[in-house]
């Protein structure tokens, strides 16, 4: 169909969604639950379209496949899309939370419900559209487009606070994408051209590789975010709806570790391994760091978006571990990470369209009352404190033996992670559900309904299916994984050989 | 048959679990049992076949991660040991299970118990049968996760949440270390699976490893990573905190879980790979000191213990540092025997507590009982016998186990086998006293518990110094729907005779395992008994050297038995004056024992008062005065004044955000025009 495949049409069916749901006329209680319908019907359409791009993938070969190309800006820049082993599951993630949101979104948006959903939906085709970009002037544009609805759902349908904290996300990512472009350009400037697998092979200089390492390490950072580029991310996230959080959380992250792996490590390999250690003590930082004032938090979602952003620093520190298990496990730790933060999210958001507050003080003794969510938010919690059999614990036990195979120190201190998640983790736990139902407020709350119950059940599924069988995603990323190693050291035993001759 | 052991209690977690609500609580208790019953016939039918057979074999379920070199199945290892563990685990298991459904009869909650129980005893099983390292990971933190929902089953209670967490947390630390061994054992054996390590061990008998900067020797720090683990899991000295405070829980699940079964994982963990630490002689010594502190430490603190859970918990730590000084000192089978005879009856102990507890009405201080021999007979006797064989008596359980563990430590001829020689022989003598007080307190005397407002009156006064952890042991939480007990005089009464079943199963077998098994466990039938499963080196001859000992040596623990039972009868059957006395005399010893050695005061002080200030300083400085002043606020500050300044507008952010662009803008001019200059 005009050359066009199944990946535009991943990008165009949420926007198809969005341009149905802008044609409903009046905000009458009518249109509004047409809108959600249609958002609905759109996001599970895409998700059932994303799987039968999954069963058409190969796991078998590291090179891009469903690749479409149509000449764009020029005959150079292209409109280019395709996926491999490391994108493929992460779309798949993306357009598997969307329908959640959408449910999650069903009763607490209460006003401008069109325009709400219109911008989750173009928000996924950003998403969408930066893990299959082929053509780096695409994927940049994609990623920076990615800003602007999630930039409006905080400002907008957010909380008290909303200004400040959309303001702080703009201005951070602003930085971050504004070095990247230059580094885009520059590298157009280089190589003559933007296409992704051609830079693949490219062999840039390597005090240039340096500076264009740099530039984009900004952008990711923040979008990771990296300690110490972290703090616009617990403001998003406690102003965001909860449907922003889990978005935010669940995927809009993945896309710093997606372009590490995309463009930082494979086509700056040099470079990469020159900063290894500045990511390696990084996260290290983030790790006991944010662990240790997650401990401290006093509101949930911000206690979670700290944990996060720890996480995030297994995630950093597994890719820039450069070995099988560091790099598997850090893609690992993405989905699972989006899944289980995703559902922590959606949690939170249960108890505060109950009592419209995420003060842990206001709660506490929720298991008399909410006996099934109490079981969800164990489960969860367990996920997140990565206990073996869940999801978490693949992710962090392959990062952190991929960083102890690198360097013994950043395993070691990394690993204390183990125990600080742990312990916020459960004394969050400990003071939300357990206890006494004594909190007067509290005394009428309900269990979860029947959506919330139809909401969580498949991710609790999955976050334990994948914890007891990884095998699923993990042979996903294992081809490109090799291939990625076998070109990085192939790149680092040339600089050698250079070296070694040269004196 | 594998299959039908390990999973049958996950099934009957699932069913109870899930299905709990609607089937009611009957249904599943039955189920639970039922099912737990079936795993543990099953259980000894393949002790028999492997222990004394030909069975040991090993059984693929499924792959779990592949991942370059790192394979990792789902898969069983039987031999000798797992299968000793499947039969300790299952039979305590199953007979406690039987026991709760007389002991819970009261709890709303019971469907959640049972499943709690199944679940932990699956995860147990996970542990035991694992065939790599990282399946006995996950039965580890498996355990863990089961062990803080069922000390925190009585969620109300603000002081069993506490508990709950902070086993939770310290056996953390411990995986910290169990972590850092198994990515030490990958990365020297490039494989985690046993069959990939074993063999291949004495190949590394001199390697080196470097880790954090230093040179060690390879497998003594990978020993020494995985110890830790096991101290965490087994409460040895440095990690034992969590274990008295674990008996917040209801009393089976400290029978099944802190008693028998899963504080025993770390002894199973070192013996399991014996093959390893027999090539680790320095890991070994520290296994050796840290089981003799401990034993020692955990006995003194025992000493001064009025709540009858505590004393009995700390007789356990005690115990398990008793285990480890038999593997520390190379005596594999003597501390993988005390393993298996602590389990019954130190679970009788426990259930035994139980019963006397549910006679009591939930009061747990032993100076308000006193005399319940003649009300709880049957309870009395199957105390008796636990305290027996705890002590040593001849020809029980503990006679054979224990005392094989001092000779063995004496045996060593190693100065770290010396120190754990003294400390045991004087262990055992506090063994005797403590439990032998916990017996005349509880059982003889006059009753204490008459006067039914005793927890108003001087609970402080018994032995002459304040006490600072009175009442927090008491554990009525779920039972305060029914009102009675502690209103009212209450005469003590006899348990159901599904709580006194399993006593007297597990007192047979408190009287009858040592003598049976001990020919194969460290005896004339060791070889074939285990078959390869323990593994020693062809230098390791301290079984043999168990045999030639001076003739003092094996009467000690029996002579310090006596010593002991003798100083608790005159101290508490003939002048009952003198306890308050010493006390009164040796106030700061009497606080410090009472108090722990103050143990958790200082890791309060040290870890978690610090741990919180640390995070509170990132936070509000780190984050919002540091990064968040200089960056964004301190940007947008500044970008507000010259927006005030430049462009009269009244709302905001619009202009912020132009602004922010022009700062972007400008910053990418100026990087390209520093680029140009190059």
């Amino acid at each position: 169909m005009f050359g066009f495949g199944i990946l535009s049409g991943l990008l165009v069916l949420p926007l198809v969604g969005a341009a149905f749901i802008l044609t409903l006329r009046g905000d009458s209680e009518a249109a509004r639950s047409n809108a959600r319908w249609a958002a609905l019907a759109t996001t599970i359409a895409t998700f059932i379209l994303s799987l039968v791009a999954w069963a058409r993938f190969d796991t078998a070969t590291a090179s891009f496949q469903l690749v479409e190309s149509h000449a764009w800006l020029t005959e150079t820049i292209r409109y280019k899309l395709g996926v491999d082993g490391f994108s493929m599951p992460l779309i798949l993630l993306t357009t598997f939370l969307m329908p959640f949101c959408i449910l999650a979104s069903w009763e607490s948006i209460g006003h401008r419900v069109k325009e709400y959903f219109v911008a989750f939906l173009v928000l996924e085709t950003t998403m969408i559209g930066v893990f299959c970009a082929l053509d780096l002037v695409l994927f940049y544009l994609f990623f920076e487009a990615g800003l602007i609805p999630m930039f409006l759902i905080i400002g907008i349908w957010g909380g008290k606070r909303r200004i400040y904290a959309s303001f702080k996300f703009f201005l951070y990512t602003l930085l971050g994408s504004v070095l990247m472009l230059l580094a885009i350009m520059a590298m157009y400037w280089q190589a003559g051209t933007t296409d992704i697998p051609t830079l693949l092979a490219f062999k840039f200089a390597s005090n240039l590789q340096i500076w264009l390492w740099l530039a984009f390490f900004a952008s990711f950072a923040v979008k990771m975010p990296m300690w110490p580029v972290h703090t616009w991310l617990p403001d998003a996230h406690v102003e965001a709806p909860t449907a922003g959080s889990v978005i935010l959380a669940g995927v809009l992250l993945k896309m710093g570790g997606y372009g590490f792996i995309r463009v930082s490590l494979p086509m700056f390999p040099e470079a990469s391994e020159y900063f290894a250690p500045l990511v390696f003590a990084l996260s290290v930082i983030a790790i006991i760091y944010t662990s240790l004032v997650a401990l401290m938090q006093e509101d949930i979602k911000k206690l979670i978006a700290y944990s996060s952003v720890a996480h995030m620093g297994f995630v950093t520190m597994g890719l820039f571990s450069m070995n099988e298990q560091g790099i598997q496990g850090a893609m690992f730790t993405m989905i699972s990470h989006g899944l289980v933060s995703g559902a922590l999210f959606l949690c939170v958001g249960v108890i505060y369209d109950r009592m419209h507050t995420r003060e842990i003080k206001a709660y506490g003794g929720l298991v008399n009352r909410m006996p099934m969510y109490a079981v969800v938010f164990l489960i969860l919690t367990m996920a997140n404190v990565a206990l073996p059999g869940t999801s978490g614990f693949i992710g962090e036990f392959l990062t952190l033996m991929g960083a102890f195979r690198s360097n013994t120190w950043v395993a070691f201190l990394a690993t204390t992670g183990v125990i600080l998640s742990a312990a916020y983790a459960l004394w969050l736990y400990r003071r939300v559900v357990y206890g006494e139902l004594d909190k007067p407020a509290l005394q009428t709350i309900t269990d979860l309904n029947r959506r919330e119950i139809i909401t969580f059940a498949p991710l609790i599924l999955l976050i334990i299916y994948y914890g007891v069988q990884p095998g699923p995603i993990l042979d996903a990323f294992a081809v490109p994984t090799e291939s990625l190693l076998n070109n990085v050291q192939a790149a680092l035993a040339t600089v050698k050989t250079a070296a070694v001759a040269a004196h | 048959m594998y299959h039908a052991i390990v999973f049958l209690p996950l099934v009957g977690f699932l069913i109870a679990g899930l299905f709990g609500r609607v089937l009611g609580p009957r249904p599943s208790e039955i189920i639970t049992t039922a099912l737990l019953f079936v795993a543990a016939v099953l259980s000894w039918v393949s002790f028999i076949q492997v222990g004394f057979g030909d069975g040991a074999t090993r059984i693929q379920i499924a792959q779990w991660m592949s991942v370059g070199d790192l394979q990792v199945d789902w898969a069983f290892r039987i031999d000798t040991l797992t299968a000793m563990m499947l039969v300790v685990v299952n039979t305590v298991s199953a007979l406690v299970h039987l026991y709760s459904i007389g002991y819970m009869h009261e709890d709303p909650h019971r469907s959640r118990f049972f499943a709690y129980l199944s679940l932990f005893t699956f995860t147990m099983l996970m542990l035991v049968t694992a065939d790599n390292l990282v399946q006995m990971f996950f039965g580890w933190e498996g355990v863990g996760l089961a062990s803080y929902l069922l000390i925190g089953f009585w969620y109300q209670k603000d002081s069993a949440n506490a508990a709950a967490m902070k086993a939770f947390i310290v056996n953390r630390v411990g995986d910290f270390g169990f972590l850092l061994g198994i990515f030490t054992v990958f990365v020297l054996f490039n494989g985690v699976t046993f069959d990939a390590i074993f063999p291949r061990v004495a190949e590394f008998a001199d390697a080196k490893f470097h880790f954090l900067g230093i040179e060690w020797h390879a497998l003594t720090i990978a020993c020494l990573l995985l110890f830790m683990g096991a101290m965490g899991k087994s409460a040895q000295f440095l990690l034992h905190t969590w274990l008295p405070d674990a008996m917040e829980g209801p009393t089976p699940v400290s029978a099944l879980i802190h008693a028998a079964t899963m504080v025993t994982a770390g002894v199973f963990m070192v013996a399991r790979l014996s093959p390893i630490f027999e090539y680790a002689p320095a890991a070994l010594t520290v296994v050796t000191v840290i089981g003799g502190i401990t034993a020692f430490f955990a006995a003194t603190v025992g000493l001064v213990q009025n709540d009858i859970k505590r004393v009995i918990a700390y007789s356990t730590c005690s115990q398990l540092g008793y285990m480890f000084v038999g593997l520390g000192v190379g005596a594999y089978g003597a501390g993988v025997f005390h393993l298996f005879t602590h389990a019954f009856f130190k679970a009788l102990l426990f259930l035994g507590a139980g019963s006397v507890i549910h006679a009591m009405h939930h009061e747990q201080d032993i100076r308000h009982m006193g005399a319940l021999r003649r009300y709880i007979p049957f309870t009395t006797a199957m105390m008796a016998v636990g305290t027996l064989a705890l002590t040593g008596f001849p020809f029980s359980a503990g006679y054979y186990s224990k005392d094989a563990i001092i000779e063995a430590a004496y045996a060593a001829h190693s100065s770290a086998g010396s120190f754990a020689f003294l400390a045991t022989v004087v262990a055992a003598f506090m063994t005797s006293f403590y439990s032998w007080r916990l017996f005349f307190l509880t059982f003889e005397g006059s009753a204490r518990w008459g006067h039914h407002d005793h927890h108003a009156h001087a609970p402080h006064s018994h032995e002459g110094v304040e006490h600072d952890d009175h009442n927090r042991d008491v554990e009525p939480a779920s039972h305060a729907q029914h009102e009675h007990g502690h209103h009212g005089a209450h005469t003590p009464h006899e348990s159901p005779l599904v709580m006194l079943i399993p006593l007297l199963v597990l007192a047979i077998g408190a009287v009858l395992a040592g003598i049976i098994f001990h020919g194969a466990f460290i005896g004339e039938g060791y070889q074939e008994f285990w078959k390869g499963a323990l593994f020693t080196r062809p230098e390791n001859h301290i079984l043999e050297e168990m045999h030639h000992l001076p003739g003092w040596v094996p009467l000690l623990p029996t002579i310090m038995m006596v010593l002991g039972f003798g100083l608790a009868w005159y101290m508490y059957i003939i002048d009952n004056k003198q306890p308050a006395k010493l006390a009164a005399d040796h106030p700061i010893l009497y606080r410090f024992l009472l108090n722990k050695w103050y143990f958790d005061e200082l890791y309060d002080a040290i870890f978690v008062r610090p741990a919180m200030a640390i995070g509170r300083f990132f936070w509000r400085t780190g984050d919002q005065r540091i990064i968040d002043g200089l960056g964004p606020d301190g940007i947008s500050a500044r970008v507000l004044d010259v927006t005030r300044g430049v462009v009269r507008v009244q709302t905001g952010y619009v202009y912020h955000y132009a602004f922010a662009m022009l700062i972007g803008v400008a910053a990418l001019v100026t990087f390209y025009l520093f680029r140009g200059a190059h």
